[in-house]
């Protein structure tokens, strides 16, 4: 039986000028599933990600989110995703509950909502005596937790993480993906980028960008038996070996 | 509106929880309104006069006496010749220099007429100018005073003199402080206005914030608004402790109502804010937004009418000033503060700056862009 698509991308293309960001990217993403945007750095992942999310306007190629066009209907689009950027986006001089607060009412929750997530979250992530602390003087790997639970906190369709392990320790990176297996759990499709491999295993489904193209596409077990490799690094390395863009 | 209420609570929370911000709100109108008024005065004191007295004659040292009382000088320096007088001039000791002819006194009552020569030292205009009409005007008074004292009036004067009496209207006592601090208090809320409001949105494109309310349900114009309105109530904040001030230091009451005032900026903070506002969505960092609206409120001020009269302006920057919404508030102010305009006075001003609001907004609107082309 086919899944339902969540997002899906036909010949989706960004040019800067003459710089090619994105070439023809084809792919889809089934509902509930969590699929790994993997690529070097500057290999287009953040573009095509923002292409999606609405924040940037194709070239050319189609692309649909949540059932809705990226050129028309991208304020619809909004409405049913969460986004957590490279760039930490939490309002730092906030406290922990405002910032959830926030972000809670802008995606239009109910005041009761708003207080029943509260709870939750704090719980969830162990901030209970946080919840009065300001964002400015959490630890990294806290800031981190809390954006991502805050970037679905409106229960959205589908999440877009950027990055979102970058620079925390092993231990709470192993936290955050316990999180994003209960998103998942929760029926929320996971869309995120990683430059780590063993994320990589993680995932229902990767795909790896090389210079603005995707060269590969399927589950980690499958890509390490078509490339013959042991682990996803192996797999990545040979293909990403092939790029001639360096990266940022 | 709900969406409104959020932005709002953060916005409100965020200034608050900024010292620096409520800090610089409070302090900057106390010190400017407590400060310049007082010190940027355009009634010349304290001009340092050189005296050449080559008479020394109850008559001359009459003039001198009554030149220093007038309180306006103060001889510093009593050369013998014009020369040494001169060097003083160019040591800086003095400003002018009132030389009395050797034959000041004879001449006076012999020939009934007598001349005195002023040298004033120009490197400070207005200095110069103001002091040598001082200087003249107390000679002239001078001159009554001998004609009243000793010379007999003709029946009929042989020169008939045209005597010009002043009558100040709305400024009767032509306080300067009148006319002055309800100009600086435009000035400031003009600066809180356009670069408070631009430094807060370019600091969230500089955090990376702006990004996540970007590919958020917020529409551009709720965004705006929950910007506009926290800076539009703050800057009002300062208005009312500017006119606090102006009224507890000064005396200064306005003659017409404060109504009229808070009706006009209210108007006026909209169209500043969006001026702020459209800034912001063409900067990139904190610094060219700061150096932008430095630059503007600059030229705004300078050509506000604020320190030199519109009307000696040439013809070009007479034009200009018709497209600076300070002019305007600049001018409704002295209006409703001196002359007791009301509502119906200010209809003009009123519309030129609902235009003004619109134009500023109407552009920052369209040139905020949630998504990147």
């Amino acid at each position: 039986m086919e899944k339902e698509k969540v997002i899906t991308a036909h010949q989706l293309t960004k040019k800067f000028g003459a710089f090619t960001a994105v070439d023809n990217i084809t792919f889809d993403v089934e509902k509930g599933e969590i699929f790994g945007f993997l690529g070097a750095n500057g290999a287009g992942k953040t573009t095509a990600m923002r292409m999606l999310c609405g924040l940037l306007l194709p070239t050319s190629g189609q692309a649909t989110v949540a059932g809705f066009d990226v050129y028309k209907q991208n304020e619809q689009i909004k409405q049913n995703i969460g986004y957590m950027s490279q760039k930490f986006s939490l309002y730092e001089d906030l406290t922990v509950s405002e910032n959830i607060r926030f972000y809670g009412g802008i995606y239009g929750l109910r005041d009761e909502q708003i207080k029943i997530k509260t709870a939750q979250l704090l719980k969830q992530l162990h901030l209970e005596d946080q919840e009065k602390t300001l964002v400015r003087d959490l630890p990294l790997g806290w800031k981190q937790k809390l954006a991502f639970s805050i970037a679905i906190v409106h229960d959205p369709a589908i999440v877009f993480l950027d990055e979102p392990t970058g620079g925390v320790d092993p231990i709470t990176r192993r936290e955050f993906w316990s999180l994003i297996y209960e998103a998942s759990a929760r029926g929320i499709t996971i869309f995120v980028t990683t430059h780590y491999m063993d994320e990589a295993e993680y995932c229902n489904r990767v795909s790896i960008m090389v210079d603005g193209r995707i060269d590969a596409l399927d589950a980690p077990a499958n890509l390490m038996k078509t490339y013959s490799a042991t682990s996803m690094d192996e797999v990545f390395l040979q293909l990403a070996r092939k790029a001639v863009r360096t990266g940022d | 509106m709900r969406m409104l209420k959020f932005l709002l609570q953060k916005e409100l929370r965020q200034i608050i929880r900024d010292p620096a911000i409520i800090r610089i709100l409070f302090i900057m109108p106390m010190v400017q309104l407590l400060i310049l008024p007082l010190a940027a005065d355009y009634e010349i004191k304290n001009i340092n006069l050189g005296v050449v007295d080559h008479d020394h004659t109850e008559y001359s040292r009459k003039l001198v006496n009554k030149v220093i009382a007038s309180g306006y000088f103060r001889l510093k320096d009593d050369s013998p010749t014009f020369n040494q007088g001169l060097k003083a001039i160019e040591l800086d000791k003095t400003d002018l220099i009132l030389e009395i002819p050797a034959q000041f006194e004879r001449s006076l009552i012999k020939e009934n007429q007598a001349s005195l020569f002023i040298a004033v030292d120009a490197i400070n205009g207005v200095k110069a100018g103001l002091g040598g009409a001082y200087l003249q005007s107390i000679i002239q008074d001078y001159n009554q005073d001998v004609r009243v004292q000793w010379i007999q009036y003709p029946r009929y004067n042989p020169q008939p003199t045209i005597q010009v009496t002043y009558s100040d209207w709305y400024n009767p006592n032509m306080n300067y402080r009148v006319f002055m601090v309800p100009g600086i208090l435009v000035m400031l809320v003009t600066m809180i206005g356009s670069s408070f409001a631009s430094n807060n949105i370019v600091r969230e494109k500089e955090m990376g914030t702006i990004e996540q309310i970007n590919v958020s349900p917020i529409k551009k114009y709720q965004f705006i608004l929950g910007k506009l309105i926290p800076f539009w109530m703050l800057a009002l904040t300062v208005l009312t402790m500017g006119l606090a001030i102006a009224r507890l230091v000064y005396g200064i009451v306005p003659l017409g109502s404060y109504f009229t005032i808070y009706v006009f900026a209210g108007i006026y903070l909209v169209a500043i804010l969006g001026l702020g506002l459209l800034l912001s969505t063409y900067a990139q960092t904190q610094q060219q937004s700061m150096l932008v609206s430095f630059f503007v409120t600059m030229i705004f001020n300078l050509l506000s009418g604020l320190y030199t009269p519109i009307e000696s302006m040439p013809g070009w920057a007479q034009m200009i000033t018709k497209f600076n919404p300070v002019s305007y508030f600049i001018e409704v102010m002295r209006m409703v503060m001196l002359k007791g305009s009301g509502l119906g006075d200010i209809k003009f001003q009123m519309l030129a700056m609902l235009g003004f609001a619109v134009f500023f907004n109407g552009w920052a609107i369209l040139n905020y862009r949630k998504r990147s082309g």
